[in-house]
């Protein structure tokens, strides 16, 4: 009974005083643990909040300045002080997409390949090359798409490519560069499909192609839309290789083919030699880009947590 | 001397059935079989009969081939690399392993059902609906009935009724499993193989399914893997008993559960080894 009053009163029962110390050291260890942990984290949002105010701090004379009609006008044009930012958002968008139609399919039959057909001897080194293309730095992929990828296109279909380089070139290189990444999360989200469902979907008398469009690639439906998404970011912001081959035409133009900029290749020419208007003007476009990702990653979150909910 | 006499009364009401019963056609025949993982040899030299319309169970402890075994008759091994197989299957006496078998259609009369269900990521209905889609073109109104009758088949129905649009995903296990031969039996196959289909249900779900497979003999020809052996003589005609690879005795479930002809049967349904 006394036993019990004890156990009740104190929570913990009947402790030694050593005991007791060395419980309460190791409690007050963890709360410093969780706030190291908490720090860190906290260090990244506030990290993120710096840049925005930054970003938006410095940019701010542009904005004050040209107001919506930054998001209208159609040039940018240094010496007489008109900066629009409509050019380097269309080419920016533009490039992007185009890669992105490319590189999905290219992407996914890759992954289906690898994971469905392939034979074995052949799939670790397959899965090893692709993972390679991805660490081929971007100003290489820049200077083949200068050196080879635009005098080809110019050569074989003068009509639609008159220079060579341009948006839909650019669009090309993102796309090749963009492969590796789609495929490799394309490769192991397919992966995770258990094999008792293939069995299944087989057992049944489907096939591949069936068992491919019906069952498999909506399993992982959430994973291969957040593959995509992880290359579609990586576009937006490309830099390097986009700068060599988009043409850096400063007018808009509403071709697909045509010379064109993009926000990343437009700061990255001007920025270093820029001062006053000019400079904040480039600092609104890096805040517009920022703001672009940002949106698409939070759209892909909203996709990713429907596609969930669902099968929960 | 109790046990002496239920044995006999048991063998007298076997030999009974045997004399009344008419003969039974064999619907799968298994011409010694071998089937080599690499180098292991998984099946060895196992010649079968499997008969229509009855419940085959083949029972061992685990490693022993029977799923291996059972896996052959649809070949689903061929979905994977390294397996070869020697010897004849025959279904309806004709060998599956012709070249020349589309293997779609012979999945489409040889179903299966997996120890885990695997209900496909689409409604209730589309799961059932999927399989009969791939072969048959029905009118809206056949494909609707032809489901209702394979839930109904598969005593899932009434629990299913109203909500045919939900997620196929989101039903209890035991629904689940209950919706995987649902599938599997709305395209009418001719056999079903079941690979532990209840080894990870409860004992409620369990016999749900064990009821469903006694009603589907009527039509199909079944043949179930199972790990327990009390199932294995509740709902099987026949049993098979295989260790190491090996087809050690196949012979009527209640043969085998009372005199079996071999002392390693006997060793493994007393619970000696397993």
């Amino acid at each position: 009974m006394a036993t019990t009053n004890a156990i009740q009163a104190s929570g913990l029962g009947h402790l030694s005083d050593a005991t007791r110390k060395r419980l309460q050291r190791k409690a007050r260890i963890d709360v410093w643990f969780e706030r190291t942990l908490f720090a860190f984290a906290f260090a990244v949002l506030l990290l993120l909040g710096a840049i925005i105010a930054s970003l938006m701090f410095s940019s701010w004379p542009a904005i004050q300045r040209y107001g919506l009609d930054f998001f209208t006008e159609n040039r940018w044009a240094a010496n007489v002080e008109v900066f629009g930012a409509l050019p380097a958002i269309y080419g920016t968008l533009l490039t992007s997409f185009i890669a992105i139609v490319i590189a999905v399919p290219v992407s996914f039959g890759i992954a289906i390949f690898l994971t469905e057909q392939c034979p074995g001897f052949l799939r670790q080194p397959l899965s090893t090359l692709i993972e390679l293309l991805a660490g081929i730095p971007s100003i290489i992929y820049g200077m083949w798409g200068m050196e080879v990828l635009a005098p080809l296109l110019r050569t074989w279909f003068p009509s639609v490519f008159p220079a060579g380089t341009g948006l839909a070139t650019a669009g090309i290189i993102l796309a090749v560069m963009i492969i590796p990444f789609i495929t490799a999360v394309a490769r192991d989200v397919i992966n995770t499909v258990p094999a008792v469902m293939r069995e299944s979907a087989y057992g049944l008398g489907c096939t591949t192609w069936e068992v491919t469009r019906r069952v498999i690639l909506p399993s992982v439906k959430g994973g291969l839309v957040g593959g995509v998404v992880l290359g579609l970011g990586r576009a937006l912001g490309e830099t390097m290789a986009v700068t060599f081959v988009i043409g850096n035409n400063l007018f808009l133009s509403t071709t697909l083919t045509g010379q064109g900029t993009s926000i990343a290749a437009l700061i990255a020419n001007q920025f270093s030699e820029s001062d006053g208007t000019q400079r904040s003007a480039l600092l609104a476009l890096g805040l517009i880009l920022f703001l672009i990702t940002f949106a698409v990653l939070a759209f892909a979150r909203y996709l990713l947590r429907n596609s969930t909910g669902r099968h929960a | 001397m109790t046990a002496d006499i239920h044995l006999d009364q048991k063998r007298d009401a076997g030999a009974v059935e045997a004399a009344a019963a008419p003969q039974v056609a064999t619907k799968l025949r298994v011409n010694d079989l071998n089937l080599y993982y690499g180098k292991f040899q998984a099946i060895k030299n196992v010649t079968m009969e499997i008969p229509e319309r009855q419940v085959t169970a083949f029972i061992g402890p685990s490693g022993c081939g029977k799923s291996t075994l059972i896996r052959c008759f649809n070949r689903i091994h061929d979905l994977y690399e390294g397996i070869r197989t020697e010897g004849q299957i025959l279904l309806d006496e004709h060998d599956i392993y012709d070249t020349g078998i589309d293997l779609n259609l012979l999945r489409s009369r040889v179903g299966m059902v997996f120890q885990k269900p695997t209900p496909f990521p689409m409604s209730v209905f589309d799961n059932v609906a999927f399989g009969i889609r791939l072969y048959e073109k029905l009118s809206a109104r056949d494909l609707e009935e032809r489901v209702e009758w394979a839930l109904r088949k598969a005593a899932l129905w009434n629990e299913v009724k109203d909500k045919l649009k939900q997620s196929g995903q989101a039903l209890s296990g035991g629904q689940q499993q209950r919706l995987c031969i649902a599938r599997t039996i709305a395209v009418k196959p001719e056999v079903i193989l079941l690979d532990e289909p209840t080894s990870a249900l409860d004992p409620i779900s369990t016999g749900y399914i064990e009821d469903l497979i006694n009603e589907l003999k009527k039509d199909y020809t079944i043949v179930i893997v199972t790990h327990n052996m009390q199932q294995a003589a509740r709902i099987s005609d026949i049993t098979a008993f295989m260790y190491l690879g090996s087809l050690i005795e196949c012979d009527d479930t209640t043969k085998i559960f009372t005199q079996p002809k071999e002392s390693r049967t006997e060793d493994y349904i007393t619970g000696r080894y397993g």
